[in-house]
C-alpha cells in the first residue's frame, strides 16, 4: 500500500530533483520555447511544498488536489495549468483515500493524463509532456496487469517515460510556443516532457518500496 | 543591463504600487492576488471585462482600465501568463450581474489560464464568455501551430467592447463584437533591436546593428524573417503590404489604423511610419478614419513598431468615439 507519508515524500523528493534541473530546464526551454520552464516548476513546488504541512494529515486525494491547486496559482505560463490539471484530476480519481492500492495509483495517473490531454489539446507524438507520460501509465498497467509488483511496475513507467521523452527530440512541434518555430522545433528534447519523466522517476524512486 | 529597477524580483510589485498612487481616481490595485481594477466596480447590470497578460507590454492592460474600457486587468510576471486565481478573483470584483467577458490574447499560458479561470468563475455561478484575439498575420494559422498570437488588435478590442459594455450591451452582444474586431483587424510587427527580461539580465536575442526582424511577437519571439536594415518607407511597406493582403480588406473601406511603438522607439520615428502607411493605403483605396500613434501594447524597451488596421464600419467607429477614460487611452471627458 502506498501511504500518505510516501506521497509527502514523492512531491518532496520531486521539489529537489527540479532544483537541481532547473538550469537543465530552462536550458532545454531556451531552445525551442521561452527560457522559463525551468524556473516556473522550481517556483511551483517550492510552493507546493510549503503548502505539505498544512495537508499531510489529510487523505492522498487532499493531498493531490492542494498540489494541483498551489502550481495553478504560482506557476503561470502553460505548465502551470497543466501540472495543475494533472494533480487535481489525480486527487479527484482517488479522492478520500488514505491508502492506495498500486491499481489506485494507475487510476490516479490515468486520471491525471486524461486531464492533461483535455486541458491541452494535445495528443501524444506533438512534443509534449504528453510523450512522456501517456507511455509511462501504459507502462504502469501493462506491468500491474501481467501481475509484478508496484516496484517493478514504476520502474517499467519511469523506463517507458525516459524512453518517451528522448522520443520527442525529432519530433516537429505543434502545440505551444514551440510551434511557432516550425521546422527548427526538431532536434531538441521537449522540456515539458523532460519535467514528466523526472516526475514519474521520482514515484518510482518514492512510492514503489513495498 | 542597465535599467531603472530596484530588484528584478520587485518589478511588477513595485509598478503596481506606482499605478496605485498615480491613477487613485480610476483604479484600485489589489496584491495577492494582483489585479487592477476600476474603482467604481462592480458596476451593477455592466458587462465586466477582464483582460490580461504578462508585464512588459504597458499601458497594456492595466493602463486601459476604466470608463469604457476594462474593468479589471491581472498582471502576470513580465512576459509570463498570470494565474486563474488572480483572474478568478478580478472576475468576481468586477461581476454586477450582467455576466464577464475575459479577452485573451492567443498564447497557450494565457489561453490555458483564463480557460481555468473561466471554469472557476462557472463553478460560483458567473456567467464568463471569453474571446481569444489572434491577429498577428506573421504566424502561419495552420493546425500545426498553436495559431497566430494576439497582438495590437486587443487594445482596439477593449476599447470597442468597454464602450459597449459601458451602454448596457448584453454579454453575448459584447462578446459576438469583441470576435467582430479579431475577424476585423490584423497587425505585423517589426524589431530594430532586442528586450532585456528583468529576471533574465541579458537580451534575448542578438540582433546585430545592421539587421532588423520582420514579423515579431511582443515577447522577442522569432519573427518571419531577418533582413538587412531598410528605410523607414520601405519597413512601413513590408508591414502595411503583410496586413492588408492578409484578408478582409478591400477598396472602398475604410479603418482605424494603429501605428505602435514596441517601447523603445520614438514617437518622431512612429510619425514616420504613419505618414508613409496612409500613403500607401490610400494606393489601396483604404482611406483611414481613425488613427492611434504611439506605445500602445509595448515590448520592455525594444526598438520597432507594429501596425494594426481594423475594417470599420459605423457600427465600430461609434464605439471608438464614445468616452473613454484610462491611464493609457482617455477622450470625450
Amino acid at each position: 500500500m502506498i501511504k500518505r507519508e510516501d506521497v509527502v515524500t514523492w512531491l518532496t523528493c520531486y521539489r529537489q530533483v527540479l532544483k537541481d534541473n532547473k538550469d537543465y530546464l530552462t536550458e532545454l526551454d531556451s531552445a525551442i520555447g521561452d527560457a522559463d520552464h525551468g524556473a516556473n516548476m522550481d517556483r511551483g513546488f517550492n510552493a507546493v511544498v510549503a503548502k505539505l504541512p498544512s495537508v499531510e494529515d489529510k487523505d492522498i486525494g487532499t493531498i493531490l488536489k492542494t498540489t494541483g491547486m498551489t502550481l495553478v496559482s504560482t506557476v503561470g505560463g502553460a505548465g502551470g495549468p497543466l501540472y495543475g490539471t494533472f494533480f487535481m484530476r489525480a486527487g479527484m480519481a482517488i479522492d478520500g483515500k488514505a491508502e492506495l492500492t498500486p491499481d489506485d495509483l494507475a487510476v490516479a495517473f490515468d486520471a491525471g493524463v486524461a486531464g492533461v490531454q483535455q486541458r491541452g489539446k494535445a495528443t501524444p507524438g506533438e512534443k509534449t509532456m504528453l510523450d512522456s507520460l501517456t507511455p509511462a501509465c501504459a507502462a504502469l498497467h501493462e506491468s500491474l496487469d501481467g501481475g509484478a509488483d508496484l516496484k517493478v511496475s514504476l520502474d517499467a513507467a519511469a523506463a517507458a517515460a525516459e524512453q518517451g521523452m528522448k522520443d520527442t527530440i525529432p519530433m516537429l512541434a505543434t502545440k505551444g510556443r514551440a510551434s511557432y518555430l516550425g521546422e527548427r522545433s526538431i532536434g531538441h528534447q521537449d522540456p515539458g516532457a523532460t519535467s514528466s519523466f523526472l516526475l514519474i522517476q521520482c514515484a518510482a524512486d518514492c512510492l514503489g518500496k513495498e | 543591463m542597465k535599467k531603472l529597477i530596484n530588484n528584478p524580483e520587485d518589478v511588477v510589485k513595485e509598478e503596481l504600487m506606482g499605478v496605485a498612487l498615480a491613477h487613485e481616481d480610476l483604479v484600485r490595485v489589489h496584491f495577492n492576488p494582483d489585479y487592477v481594477v476600476r474603482v467604481d466596480a462592480p458596476i451593477e447590470d455592466k458587462v465586466g471585462i477582464v483582460s490580461g497578460g504578462g508585464s512588459g507590454h504597458e499601458p497594456m492592460h492595466g493602463g486601459f482600465v476604466g470608463m469604457g474600457m476594462l474593468d479589471a486587468a491581472c498582471p502576470g510576471a513580465v512576459f509570463t501568463s498570470p494565474t486563474p486565481d488572480q483572474m478568478l478573483e478580478a472576475t468576481k470584483a468586477v461581476n454586477g450581474g450582467a455576466g464577464v467577458l475575459h479577452i485573451v490574447k492567443n498564447y497557450t499560458g494565457d489561453v490555458l489560464n483564463f480557460e481555468m479561470a473561466a471554469e472557476m468563475a462557472a463553478m460560483e455561478g458567473i456567467e464568463v464568455a471569453s474571446v481569444v484575439i489572434d491577429d498577428d498575420v506573421a504566424v502561419q494559422d495552420s493546425t500545426w501551430t498553436a495559431g497566430r498570437r494576439g497582438v495590437g488588435a486587443t487594445v482596439l478590442a477593449e476599447k470597442i467592447c468597454g464602450a459597449a459594455a459601458e451602454e448596457g450591451k448584453s454579454l453575448q452582444d459584447v462578446a459576438e463584437l469583441c470576435r467582430k474586431v479579431n475577424n476585423q483587424a490584423r497587425s505585423m510587427g517589426m524589431a530594430l533591436t532586442s528586450c532585456t527580461v528583468p529576471h533574465a539580465g541579458k537580451p534575448t536575442f542578438d540582433l546585430p546593428e545592421d539587421q532588423m526582424e520582420i514579423g515579431i511577437g511582443i515577447h522577442g519571439e522569432p519573427g518571419r524573417t531577418r533582413m538587412e536594415l531598410k528605410t523607414a518607407d520601405e519597413i512601413t511597406e513590408i508591414l502595411t503590404n503583410a496586413v492588408v493582403s492578409d484578408l478582409p480588406f478591400e477598396k472602398g473601406d475604410h479603418v482605424i489604423a494603429m501605428v505602435n511603438g514596441m517601447g523603445g522607439t520614438p514617437l518622431i520615428e512612429l510619425y514616420i511610419v504613419y505618414q508613409h502607411m496612409v500613403k500607401i493605403l490610400q494606393g489601396h483605396g483604404i482611406f483611414v478614419v481613425r488613427q492611434l500613434i504611439g506605445n500602445y501594447i509595448t515590448s520592455l524597451e525594444m526598438a520597432g513598431c507594429s501596425i494594426t488596421l481594423l475594417k470599420a464600419d459605423d457600427e465600430l467607429l461609434r464605439y471608438w468615439d464614445a468616452p473613454v477614460k484610462t491611464a493609457g487611452l482617455r477622450w470625450g471627458v
